[in-house]
């Protein structure tokens, strides 16, 4: 049954005419044309579709409109927002084309949410905060060591203390 | 001269190059990225070639309208075949300039250089470009294959570790073949035929139409079911509830027994022998042990995706497959139509390393899409439908036999190999695209085939030794009755018969107690070989192994261990050794992986790190963890709970090395460190317990049960 959901993305106040089951997913990528979330699985098991939901990650493939009706979303496409722009990328992002930490990267932009929640919250995390942070992401390319390397490398910009 | 396989079927410069008006170049491959960073290696060779800024080089890539047919993207050849092409179309393409450039300057070809695709006469600048001169010559005569490529001592591109093309739209969230949006685009799911010969005895649509929260349309060709619609999310619910709403006769059943390597044995099977005959008077003491691994999945990140729409009788298809050109030629058999009424643009997946559903979501999408004119449909598989339905990495069972010499060398090898076919690639041997099957005319049981030895075999793959051995032969078992379709995933047969013949090679090293480095290097006359070895050693701190390695200070029966193995792939490409460091407790900790490869003239330094890096991660996952499970009428590994894969907190440190030989030829580096990997892992693994676990996946099952023996 269709009703309409209120909710943020982005910063943005949007409204969506769904089913109250419908996973946030296909609001983002279809709807709203924000293709930055991807589809890995539907099972919260592997972390493509990562988002934060009022500032916490979460799977964008489980969490219903009607369970994200009045949140805030922010996505992969919110790191352009602050500034991550291919002329002009976000820390994070420049973090990752330093230590070219992705292969085919169809991961990414679900790490890089989590990467930014931990962030947001630890400033200085050190390696085994960094693997928490990602326990709930699967790549299957092997590009784990640079992901690592290329958050705390990001952490390190962030704090000021230039490329480490 | 000898032109590259590439040029011969791709004969014309236009096939591969194009001056565009802006003063870029188009440098096409019938190549396509698939993770591993191809589109940014290949225009490296091109800008070197013409001296041109690399970012004036654009890349035309799996693209059947203007691009090369060079067959898939497999099996580390794509520097070796596309890039041996560039190199020689544009060598010769600049030569073509150079002449054209010195009859509009009135200046021997001599007198001229070039920078960033500007002509200079006598090092001065002249006013002319080869866009100023590339419309006066005939593109579309055949490259002679004489152009003079450049020395590697001048090259200031190739050898760069320039960044990789892809990565910044990646990290921006766009960049895949799933997020292309078409005008009058449908989204659609597959009801798949639970097996080969399934026949669809009822369907209950009304009930899949109650279930679906949106407006849906069911599409039924024979056994081929799609439902279809403007609303991804009702079309996925009809999806995913019609399997319970369908009944289907003459599913073929899987016993539980099939999914083991074991099963292999005894089973229906073409046989072949290669090598020495076997000699029925070899003496020395015989040593025999039995390797396996069990079916592995691609298990790419995402399901498979495509598009395709059929407007004015043309079919335009977008694909992740590794293959447009043969895709194309493929689907048009399968739906009857001119090949000319086929387009195939390639466009990026999610990683798979192989042949994964792809091909099969294709025509998937081509068939639904001849069905509904005019629209676009965009087609994707189910998690689930992805994990039972792409074609498996075959189970293998690894038999060796070995004459062990006074000197306590090998004398005699035997390699004794059963494995279901690795290649089923549309249009290769027995090689089908799903939905086929569920048409009205289903294609033929064909004969399975492997990859020839001249390509580097299938099963077969690295199963004759590199070592000096006076004598071996491989028996091939290719077993033609595997309970699920099979086809190529990374390093094909390699995996298994580098970890059982580095198995081997350790143990024959402790019964003659040497060292396993010292007894390994005095069978390898390859000073390449040698020397990967010998750096990996001096890295990982190899002489203190009973210490536990470089930087450590364990004693034996600590639960450490420290493995090596080596292997070059295919015998003809790159050489890999690599070292892990790992503890066991219950199941095994990786610690420490350090790679050395060798591979020839190195395109990009740091693509080749990233791929050996990768490599090892992907062979470490499959030697401890990985393995399909099935019962029943399928598979039963439906998801990534009951499919694990490597995590990253099971990822360790990776020193990766690559020793650049830039006046060798390339060598395909892209599948070279796997199995090497899951070798010194079984090593390291058989230091730590001291006892030796000869199949994969090395689980804690399996130490469990090797401890409590």
């Amino acid at each position: 049954m269709a009703e309409t959901y209120q909710f943020t993305v982005n910063g943005e106040a949007r409204s969506i005419e769904a089913d109250g089951a419908m996973p946030l997913i296909y609001a983002l990528r279809n709807e709203l044309g924000l293709t930055g979330t991807r589809y890995g699985c539907g099972l919260e098991q592997c972390g493509s579709c990562m988002v934060l939901s009022d500032g916490v990650p979460g799977y964008a493939c489980t969490q219903g409109m009607d369970a994200v009706a009045g949140r805030e979303i922010q996505t992969i496409e919110s790191l352009s927002a602050e500034g991550g722009t291919e002329a002009a990328p976000h820390p994070l992002q420049q973090a990752f084309l330093d230590e070219q930490a992705g292969q085919c990267g169809y991961c990414l932009s679900g790490i890089l949410i989590s990467a930014k929640a931990l962030l947001d919250k630890n400033p200085d995390p050190s390696r085994a905060d960094i693997v928490a942070a990602l326990e709930g992401h699967l790549c299957r390319c092997g590009a784990h060591t640079r992901i690592i390397k290329a958050i705390g490398r990001a952490a390190a910009v962030l704090r000021g203390e230039g490329a480490v | 001269m000898t032109l590259p396989t590439s040029l011969q079927s791709n004969p014309r410069f236009d096939q591969w190059l194009k001056f565009l008006s802006d003063e870029t170049l188009r440098m096409a491959t019938g190549k396509v990225e698939i993770g591993q960073g191809i589109v940014s290696a290949l225009p490296q060779i091109a800008a070197e070639e013409l001296d041109l800024p690399l970012d004036r080089v654009i890349v035309l890539s799996g693209d059947t309208v203007s691009g090369p047919d060079e067959r898939y993207t497999a099996s580390s050849l794509s520097i070796m075949d596309s890039g041996a092409a560039i190199r020689l179309v544009c060598a010769e393409a600049r030569a073509l300039l150079l002449d054209r450039a010195a009859l509009r300057l009135n200046c021997a070809v001599a007198q001229l250089s070039v920078a960033a695709g500007r002509f200079l006469v006598d090092g001065t600048a002249a006013d002319l470009s080869y866009w100023d001169v590339a419309g006066e010559i005939d593109w579309s005569q055949s490259v002679k294959g004489d152009g003079i490529a450049k020395s590697h001592t001048e090259y200031s591109i190739v050898g760069q570790s320039v960044p990789r093309r892809d990565l910044p739209a990646k990290l921006s969230g766009g960049a895949f073949i799933y997020d292309l949006v078409h005008d009058n685009m449908l989204h659609a799911r597959v009801l798949r035929q639970p097996g080969r010969g399934a026949s669809l005895a009822g369907l209950d649509e009304a009930a899949i139409q109650r279930a679906a929260p949106g407006a849906i349309e069911i599409l039924r060709l024979d056994n081929f079911v799609a439902f279809i619609g403007l609303d991804e999310w009702a079309v996925e619910t009809a999806a995913a509830i019609a399997p319970s709403h369908a009944t289907w006769i003459g599913a073929p059943a899987i016993e539980p027994a099939q999914q083991d390597a074991a099963w292999l044995r005894g089973e229906p099977a073409i046989d072949n022998s290669y090598g020495a005959p076997e000699d029925a008077g070899a003496s020395g003491e015989l040593v025999e042990a039995v390797f396996s691994r069990p079916y592995v999945a691609h298990a790419s990140l995402a399901p498979s995706c495509a598009l395709a729409q059929y407007v004015d009788e043309h079919l335009t298809i977008w694909s992740h497959g590794q293959g447009m050109h043969l895709l194309r030629r493929n689907i048009a058999q399968v739906l009857d139509l001119p090949v000319e009424a086929v387009t195939a643009h390639h466009a990026m997946g999610a990683g798979c390393y192989g042949h994964n559903g792809a091909d099969d979501a294709a025509l998937d999408a081509a068939i639904i899409a001849v069905q509904k004119p005019g629209a676009t449909i965009r087609l994707q598989w189910r998690r689930q439908e992805e994990f039972g339905f792409e074609p498996f990495g075959p189970a293998m069972l690894v038999r060796l036999a070995v004459r062990r010499d006074r000197a306590g060398r090998p004398s005699d090898w035997t390699a004794e190999v059963w494995s279901p076919t690795h290649v089923q690639r549309p249009g290769t041997g027995s090689g089908y695209m799903l939905a086929a099957d569920a048409l009205a005319s289903p294609p033929p049981d064909l004969q399975p085939e492997d990859p020839g030895e001249e390509r580097g075999g299938g099963g077969t793959r690295n199963a004759a030794p590199y070592y000096d051995i006076p004598n071996s032969r491989i028996q091939h078992h290719l077993v033609t009755n595997p309970p699920v379709r099979t086809s190529a995933l990374r390093t094909l047969g390699a995996i298994t018969n580098v970890f059982a013949m580095e198995a081997m090679i350790d143990d024959l090293a402790a019964m003659a107690d040497e060292d396993p480095l010292a007894y390994r290097l005095s069978m390898l006359s390859d000073p390449r070989a040698r020397a990967v070895l010998e750096v990996v050693a001096e890295r990982s701190g190899w002489s203190r192994r009973d210490a536990g390695g470089q930087g450590r200070d364990l004693g034996r029966g600590s639960g450490k261990g420290l493995g090596l193995a080596f292997a070059r792939y295919k015998n003809t490409a790159a050489y890999a050794a690599v070292v892990v460091a790992l503890s066991v407790e219950r199941e095994v900790h990786l610690e420490n992986i350090w790679i050395v490869a060798d591979g020839g003239l190195v395109i990009n330094p740091d693509g080749v790190r990233n791929q050996l890096e990768g490599g090892a991660i992907q062979g470490a996952s499959w030697a401890l963890k990985e393995q399909v499970t099935m019962s029943g009428v399928g598979v039963t590994s439906l998801d990534w709970d009951s499919y694990p894969i490597l995590k990253f907190s099971e990822v360790p440190e990776i020193d990766a090395v690559v020793l650049d030989q830039p006046d060798q030829p390339s060598l395909g580096v892209g599948e070279c460190s796997v199995s090497p990997t899951a070798a010194a892992i079984g090593n390291a693994l058989a230091h730590a317990l001291d006892q030796r676990i000869y199949d994969m996946p090395l689980n804690r099952d399996r130490i469990m049960a090797a401890l409590s023996a």
